[in-house]
C-alpha cells in the first residue's frame, strides 16, 4: 500500500532541508544546533502519510474525540442506520482494552477495525497507518476514526484526517471547553450529545456551553443532538454530507484538508528563519499554521 | 499521560540530530512548550529520565521555556497577551482572534559535545 508515495525515499534526507542542523561552534569541541522541529514531526510526518492514503482513495477521514462515554460509539451506530444507504464508510475503533466498540460497529454490517492501544490514552498515526493496512479504502466514502476517550491527550496528535469533531455529552457539564481548550480548540465541529437528558440535568446551559467554545477563539459549529431518540440528527447528516462533498471536490482538483488547527508539520519549520536560537515564528499551530485549512 | 510518547518522540529526534553531527554525547536539550500545546512541562521534565536512561543524553540538561499566549484580532487587529482559556481581544474583546503564540511544542536546540570535524562541515 504504501511503496507509491514516495514517503521512504524522502525521510531519509529530510534531515538536508531542515533548517536545523546549523551549527555554531565554539572553541572547546561543544557546539550549539539550532534545531526548531516540532516535537511530534515524526508522527505529524505519518499523519501526512496516511492523509495521502485518504485522498488517494477519495475518503474522507473524520476523527472523533471525548471524554470516554460521551456517545462516540453510539454517535457512529446512528450515523451508520441513518446514512448506510447513501455512503459507504468504516471504522477504525481506538480502545485501551476492548473489542467492544468494533463489534457493536459490525453488528451494522460495517468493517471496523480495532486498535488496541494498551496503556496508550490516544491514537497516533502509526497505529492508524497500521490499522489501515488492515482495511480496504476502496470505494469507501467516509472512514471514522474513533479515538480513544480522553480530553487531553488525543488532541496533540494529528492521524491524517480531514476533520475533527469533539463530543461534549450533557452530563460531563457545560465548562469543559473552559477546562479543555486544547481539546475544544482542535474542534472543526463541536457535537453537543445526550441532550435528552437537557430535562434532567437542570444547570446545563447549552448557551454556556457555547460561550466557553467561542471564548477558545474558535468558530466551529456546534450542534445538538441525541442519538437515543434520534434529535438534532438531521443537521449532524448535512454537515457530514457537505463534508464528503467538500472532499469529493478536493480530490477532484488534487487537493487536501486538514483541521482548522493542525500545524503544518515539517512545511511549516522550512518557514521560519534561520539561525537565531528561539526565533518568534509561531512553532506547533500558530497563526502560520491556521492558513493550512482547505 | 501522553508526555511519555513525547518524549520517546524527543528522543529519537535528539540522536538523530546528535548522529548527524557526530556528537558523542548531549549536554542540554532546550524545548519550546507553549500553554496550549496540550503538552504539561512538568509531566515531561518527570517523564525525560525513564527515556533517557542509558543513552547519549542520559545527563543532559533539559530546559523547557514557555511562549506567553499571544492573540491577533481578526476584527481590529490587535495583538494581545490572553489567558490559555479566554482568548478574546484584549483591545476590542472580540473572540474571533488567531493564534500568534502559545501552542508551540518545539525542540528549539541542542548542545553537543565532541563534534565530529568530518560530519559537522557538510551540514
Ligand atoms: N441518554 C442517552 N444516552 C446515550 C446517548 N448516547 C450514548 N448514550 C449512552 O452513553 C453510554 C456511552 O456511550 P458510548 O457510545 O459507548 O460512548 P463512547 O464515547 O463511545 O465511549 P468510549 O468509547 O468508552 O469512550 C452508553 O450507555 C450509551 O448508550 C444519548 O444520546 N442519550
Ligand atoms: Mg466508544
Ligand atoms: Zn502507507
Ligand atoms: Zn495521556
Ligand atoms: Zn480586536
Amino acid at each position: 500500500m504504501c511503496d507509491t508515495c514516495g514517503c521512504n525515499i524522502t525521510s531519509g534526507n529530510r534531515h538536508l532541508l531542515r533548517p536545523g542542523g546549523r551549527l555554531e561552534r565554539s572553541g572547546d569541541g561543544r557546539a550549539a544546533v539550532s534545531v526548531l522541529q516540532g516535537l511530534l514531526s515524526e508522527n505529524d510526518h505519518q499523519a501526512g502519510h496516511n492523509r495521502s492514503h485518504f485522498d488517494a482513495h477519495g475518503v474522507l477521514a473524520v476523527n472523533l474525540m471525548s471524554s470516554p462515554g460521551a456517545g462516540k460509539t453510539r454517535l457512529l451506530e446512528a450515523t451508520i442506520g441513518a446514512l448506510g444507504g447513501e455512503f459507504a464508510m468504516a471504522v477504525v475503533e481506538g480502545d485501551l482494552e476492548t473489542e467492544n466498540d468494533a463489534e457493536r460497529i459490525r453488528a451494522h454490517g460495517v468493517e471496523a477495525v480495532q486498535i488496541a492501544t494498551g496503556s496508550a490514552c490516544h491514537l497516533d498515526a502509526h497505529m492508524v497507518h497500521d490499522a489501515l493496512h488492515r482495511l480496504d479504502l476502496t470505494g469507501l466514502d467516509i472512514l471514522f476514526i474513533e479515538n480513544v476517550g480522553n480530553l487531553v491527550c488525543p488532541a496533540s496528535f494529528d492521524l491524517g484526517q480531514h476533520r475533527n469533531i469533539t463530543l461534549l455529552s450533557v452530563p460531563e457539564g457545560d465548562d469543559k471547553p473552559a477546562k479543555y481548550p486544547v481539546m475544544f480548540r482542535a474542534a472543526d465541529l463541536v457535537l453537543l450529545t445526550k441532550t435528552d437528558l437537557l430535562p434532567y440535568l437542570t444547570d446545563f446551559d447549552p448557551g454556556r456551553a457555547e460561550r466557553c467554545l467561542r471564548e477558545l477563539a474558535s468558530e466551529s459549529p456546534l450542534l445538538a443532538l441525541s442519538p437515543a431518540t434520534g434529535e438534532g440528527l438531521d443537521g449532524w447528516l448535512a454537515w457530514l454530507r457537505d463534508e464528503v462533498a467538500a472532499q469529493r471536490e478536493r480530490v477532484a482538483q488534487g487537493l487536501s484538508a486538514r483541521p482548522d488547527i493542525q500545524p503544518e508539520g515539517a512545511a511549516l519549520h522550512l518557514r521560519e528563519p534561520r539561525g537565531s536560537a528561539l526565533p518568534a515564528a509561531p512553532g506547533r499551530g500558530g497563526a502560520a499554521a491556521t492558513a493550512g485549512g482547505d | 499521560m501522553h508526555e511519555y510518547s513525547v518524549c520517546l518522540a524527543l528522543m529519537e529526534q535528539v540522536e538523530r540530530v546528535a548522529r548527524e553531527h557526530g556528537a558523542g554525547r548531549v549536554e542540554r536539550i532546550v524545548l519550546k512548550i507553549g500553554p496550549l500545546s496540550g503538552v504539561e512541562a512538568p509531566l515531561l521534565q518527570h517523564a525525560w529520565p525513564l527515556v533517557a536512561a542509558g543513552t547519549l543524553a542520559a545527563d543532559a540538561e533539559l530546559v523547557t521555556e514557555t511562549a506567553p499566549v499571544v492573540v491577533r484580532c481578526t476584527q481590529c487587529g490587535a495583538e494581545s497577551e490572553a489567558a490559555p482559556n479566554r482568548l478574546l481581544c484584549g483591545q476590542c474583546g472580540d473572540f474571533r482572534t488567531r493564534l500568534v503564540s502559545g501552542d508551540e511544542m518545539l525542540l528549539a536546540s541542542l548542545e553537543l559535545a565532541r563534534i565530529d570535524e568530518v560530519k559537522a562541515s557538510c551540514v
